[in-house]
This record gives C-alpha cells, structure tokens and sequence, in this order.
C-alpha cells in the first residue's frame, strides 16, 4: 500500500497543478445542493459534500451526447453521411467521487463494455479518466453501502483514495494512474509507517459502523424470477409512484439510453439521451402496442432490473451501490430499501386454487 | 393537525367495514423527516397507518382519475379543489367519492428547512406554530411562517370546498395575503430581465417531468412530449425543447390550476415552475373574476362564452 500524506493548507497549490494536466470535474456547491461538474477557473470544488444531487455519472455519460453529424444539403459534398462526433478523451480527473459512486462505473461497464460489444462512446471517456475517491466519514442517515456491495472506504473502481484526517489528507494510491496523478500535484510525501495505517485502518471501521441503513439480498439470487415477478406486492409498492424520472436520473447505475436525430433545417445531429423505464414511450411498439402499460409494470421493471434480474444474470450483486438518491430525491417517498426488504422476504404465494 | 390522524382513522376505518368505499386513498408515513407517501388502503385493519401532518403536499387528487371504484379520499383544501375539477371534467363521478375533508394549516417546505439548519436532519416536528428539527448534532425550532410552502402562505381556500365529512373543525382562512406579489414582480422586470430570469430558472430542468407526474392536472392518456407521431418536442437538453415543455404545460393548466404547489414539492432540482401557473391563475382571476374548481355548477372560462368576455377578438 502506497500511501502519502498532504497537509490541507497546500491542498488547493497541488489542485491547481493537476489542473495543467487534467480537466478536473468534482463536487460544486450550487447554493441549494451540490452537483458534480466540470470545474471552471475560478470555481472551488467542496470535497465535504457528501453526495451530490445528481450522481458523478453524467462526467463519462453525459444526458445529452451527440455521436454523429449529418447534413442533407446536396451541395456539400459529404451530404447523407453519418460523420462521428468524437467525445472530449483529453485526461479528466474525476476528484473527490464517493467510493458508491466510483463503484457503479464497474456496474455499468457490464451494459457498455462486454465482449460482445463495446461502446466507444462510454468506454473512451471513461478510460482517459482518473478516480480519486473521497473516503466518507460521515456518510447520510439514507446511504446503505455496507449492505449494497461497497462500503465508505471501498476502493473497487478508483485510481487514488483520499481520506481526511482532520489536519491532512492520506492519498492512498490505487493504480499506475492514481500514482501518476499525485506527481502531477507533487503530493509526493510517502509515508510507510504501521502507525498511519492503523489510522486509517480506524477510520474506516469508525466509517463503517456509522452506517446504520441497511438491505437484506441474500435470498434475491434463489427465489423463482416469476415468483417475483407475479408476486402481490406490485400493486401497492407502485401505488404512490407518478412514473417521473428522477430515481433514474439521479441514479449512478442506471445506464439505459434513447437515440434520437435532431434536425435543423438541413443539418442534424445524431444523439443519445438518458431514458427512463418510468416513462411509457420507453417502451411503446412501433404498432403502439405498450407491454408495460401501467405504472405496476414500470415500477416492478425498475426494481426487478436492479434487484433481481441484474443479480441473476452477472452474478455480482445487486445494480444498486446504497447511494439513498434515489430515496432523498423521489416526491413521493418510494423507499428501495423497503422494497428490497419486500422482495428478499418474498416467499412463494400459495396458489389461490 | 396530528389530532387529524384518529378521525381520518375512524373514518377510514367505518367506510371500509360499511363497504361504503372499496378503498381509501391517503397518506402513511414516510421513511424520511418531512415525507409521507400516497397510500392506498383496502383494509380495515390497515387504516391505522393513515397519517396526516405537514408534510402532505402530495395532491392527492392526481390518483383518482379514471379509476373506477368507489373511493374515500382525504382532501385539503386545494385537493378538494383539484377534485372538484376532475368532477367537471369527467374525469371522476361525484357518487365514486367520500371525501374526507381536512381543515388545512399549510404544508412545509423541506428545501426551506433544509437550508435553514447545518447538517442532517433526522428529525422534524410540526407544531402549531413551530417547527422543532433535530440532527445529529443540533436541535432547533423554527417559526412554521418562514418555511411554509410558498403557495400555502397566500392560500385563501384553505377549507375543503367539498367534502363529506371534516377531520377537524374548519381552520380561519387567511385573507390580508397579497396572493400575487411573485408574479407582480416579474411583470415589473424588463424583457431581457425577464429572458435571464426564465433561462436561470429552467436551466436545472434535467426533464424527468416529476412536476408534470405530481399534478393532478395533467392526466391526458399520452402527453404532447411523449407523442412520437409526430414528436412535437426533443428529447436532449436543448434549451429551448425545455422551455417548451414548461411552457406548454402551464398553458394547459389555465383556468384550471388550484396552487397546490404539488410541481414544486416535486421537483427533484428546486425549479419554481409554478412561477407560471400563478400568472395564467391570476390572469383568470383578473380577466374573468375566476378561481378554479370551487364550485361544481360553474363552468370553467376558458370552455365557456360569456357576451362581457374581456377580449374584443372574440365578439
């Protein structure tokens, strides 16, 4: 373990350094919340945040992305041809990300990046990125990380580990890129000592026990997928739901997308924009047909995809990292740890025959 | 308003053990500090996890249309308002229904709350005339006049306009409100004012239509954003698709929005759309002397004609 250790007052003079090699997104205080975007000169990233409305997603994923351009217009000579809009891959820096957040890029590198097929536009960026995590020290009364395949300190997805210990940081170097990144800010202090490492070792297992949310998944994998499916809880764990996209949006694994072309006048741009299985144009048919008409259907798809179909087809956990945003956020307080409280308990119903 | 809970209770509770309704539509409470969740309640034994506080300002009216049952509903003011419109627009028969009518005291703001305390709140209390909010290191009370819903401080039709029976006695209305000071303000700004007003405002809309899904208003069986023959609007961050969706909804809202508040308090990124449903509510109050959905026996002014129509492309 590589660890070295920077003193908080000359934090921002190695911010500032990393600042000439990468372009760095990290969390932003914007009066009422905080969001994680690209930082402009000027701009101070607040590392305090805990977790921020919106998740880091949108730093590889944008909502809005184009992939190609085309014009109709006959007298140009490239006219009806799809030209490829490169995505930015100069080296970014994605500073001060939660170990949840960095975690659910590896959840959603299994949808953008399988042997069979490989999105450029996700993978790209995502490799020209460095992950210098935040380790929490006080996470949020909703985040359920221990119990959700993560935890505080968890290092799975991160280049560098950051952990605040009052008067300085431990920057705990992960990879090559993480380690890379410290000589870019000169945060080169190494320190090798036992006594650092139990310190650390302390606040993680301090971190830990102050998470007292929790969700139960131990049974997900064996029960019968339509069990689940017909099961009777649908009905009133969608009731509340308005089928708005905000558990969706401000998720960091959910990756789904729809492609569209804009036109104007005789140019266009072809794009990609995040989707929501909330929404019913998800999945209405070309005939107009819907296969999930209602809200219990898309309601049950969301929770059935993170929950259960997702456990069952990679058999690496659930699609879910305990962030709680999608809790804080929903207007209408549909709780996904009730819910994968519910389906865990879930036994086969008797059949009413 | 918690002395509200027993009688919802017994009432809930009476009306299903009569079968008088099938089912009764309310709130139970939440898993956060200052949220509840819309229930469903087809049980009588399960009536006891009705609640009712200041953290109701989910309009509930939103989750009665075509539905095809009989239902008892708990209405606040602006629902029972909500409701009385679905009735006149067909979208509900007046004998499906047994209104539970609640006696409102205004609703709470949790972004207002939020803002006003440092750290995490684990805790909130609403009394009568305060709100005491506890974290994990702090405690504080706060006077319920500086974190009231926006809408609920100029509310003037605080009691059920409608209902069959009352939780509570019927609560003073406020009357010395000065309903329209927000949209007076706009009205004063110059155009370009007013350009960066709305392009400040719209530009955290990260388009998950929760304020559209929260208002019991916009029920229509395929919104003009999700009609794909023809896609009237983008589906990308694009600006000005944006603003046409916020636009074009408050305009279908006209002569037909109560204030309820629901959009705001449903927005996950803090817009204040209702910025302009107030304006299309006080141009109907102006023009037309109209409130929406006080009355059943009134049509609404924009599907009727009158010969003293303010408007002179009309006679």
């Amino acid at each position: 373990m590589k660890v070295t250790k920077i003193e908080k007052h000359g934090f921002e003079k190695g911010l500032n350094k990393i600042r000439k090699d990468f372009t760095l997104f990290a969390p932003v205080d914007c009066g009422e919340y905080h969001e994680f975007k690209e930082i402009e000169n000027g701009e101070k990233p607040d590392l305090e945040a805990v977790n921020t409305h919106l998740s880091p997603k949108s730093a590889i994923y944008p909502q809005s992305q184009p992939m190609f351009n085309y014009t109709l217009d006959e007298n140009e000579p490239d006219h009806h041809i799809m030209k490829e809009v490169k995505p930015d891959l100069s080296p970014r820096a994605i500073f001060g990300i939660r170990p949840c957040d960095a975690k659910s890029f590896l959840i959603v590198r299994r949808n953008f990046d399988t042997e069979e097929y490989k999105d450029p536009y996700w993978i790209e960026p995502y490799e020209a990125a460095t992950f210098v995590g935040m380790a929490c020290s006080a996470p949020c009364s909703t985040c359920f990380c221990t119990t959700a395949g993560c935890g505080p300190f968890n290092e799975e997805g991160l280049d560098l580990l950051l952990i605040d210990a009052e008067t300085c940081y431990y920057a705990k170097a992960i990879t090559d890129k993480g380690e890379k990144l410290l000589e870019s800010a000169g945060w080169l202090t190494w320190v090798d000592e036992p006594s650092i490492d139990k310190e650390i070792e302390d606040l993680k297992t301090a971190a830990e026990n102050r998470i007292e949310s929790k969700v139960s998944t131990d049974r997900l994998a064996d029960i019968e997928t339509n069990d689940l499916y017909n099961a009777s809880i649908w009905e009133d764990v969608s009731f509340a739901c308005i089928n708005c996209g905000t558990c969706t949006y401000v998720c960091p694994t959910c990756w789904c997308f729809d492609i569209q072309d804009e036109n104007c006048g005789s140019c266009g741009i072809r794009m990609r924009n995040w989707d929501s299985c909330m929404f019913p144009l998800f999945t209405k048919h070309g005939t107009g047909h819907n296969p999930r008409e209602t809200k219990i259907h898309r309601v049950r798809q969301r929770f059935m995809h993170k929950l259960k179909y997702y456990v069952d087809k990679y058999d690496a956990g659930i699609q879910c990292v305990g962030c709680g945003r999608c809790i804080r956020s929903c207007p209408v307080n549909i709780d996904i740890r009730n819910i994968c409280e519910l389906m865990n308990n879930h036994k086969q119903e008797a059949c009413a025959s | 308003m918690l002395e509200y809970n027993d009688k919802i209770r017994a009432a809930a509770k009476r009306l299903l053990k009569e079968g008088v309704v099938d089912m009764v539509i309310g709130f139970k409470k939440g898993t956060m500090p200052m949220m509840n969740e819309p229930c469903l309640i087809k049980r009588p034994e399960d009536a006891d996890t009705l609640v009712w506080d200041a953290n109701c300002g989910i309009n509930l009216a939103n989750y009665i249309v075509g539905r095809k049952e009989k239902i008892g509903i708990v209405a606040k003011g602006c629902d029972s308002r909500n409701i009385v419109t679905h009735i006149t627009e067909n979208k509900i028969e007046r004998d499906q229904l047994y209104i539970i009518g609640i006696p409102c005291r205004g609703m709470i703001d949790k972004t207002a709350v939020t803002n006003l305390c440092e750290g995490e709140i684990t805790s909130v209390v609403c009394e009568s005339d305060t709100v005491k909010v506890a974290g994990n290191d702090f405690e504080k009370k706060i006077p319920v006049s500086d974190v009231m819903q926006a809408n609920c401080s100029v509310c003037i039709h605080r009691n059920p306009v409608i209902y069959d029976e009352l939780a509570g006695e019927e609560v003073v209305e406020q009357t010395d409100v000065d309903r329209y000071a927000d949209v007076e303000k706009i009205d004063s700004m110059s155009t370009e004012e007013k350009w960066n007003y709305f392009e400040d405002m719209f530009s955290a809309c990260i388009r998950c239509y929760a304020c559209k899904n929260a208002c019991p208003l916009c029920y229509c069986p395929t919104c003009f954003v999700d009609e794909a023959k023809p896609q009237w609007v983008g589906k990308s961050q694009d600006k000005i698709d944006i603003r046409t969706f916020h636009f074009l909804r408050a305009y279908h809202c006209a002569g037909r929005c109560t204030d309820c508040g629901a959009c705001e308090r449903a927005c996950p990124v803090g817009i204040k759309m209702k910025t302009l449903t107030k304006k299309m509510e006080k141009d109907c109050f102006d023009m037309y002397g109209w409130e929406a959905g006080l009355s059943l026996d009134q049509r609404p002014p924009l599907d009727t004609f009158k010969p003293d129509d303010p408007e002179a492309f009309i006679k």
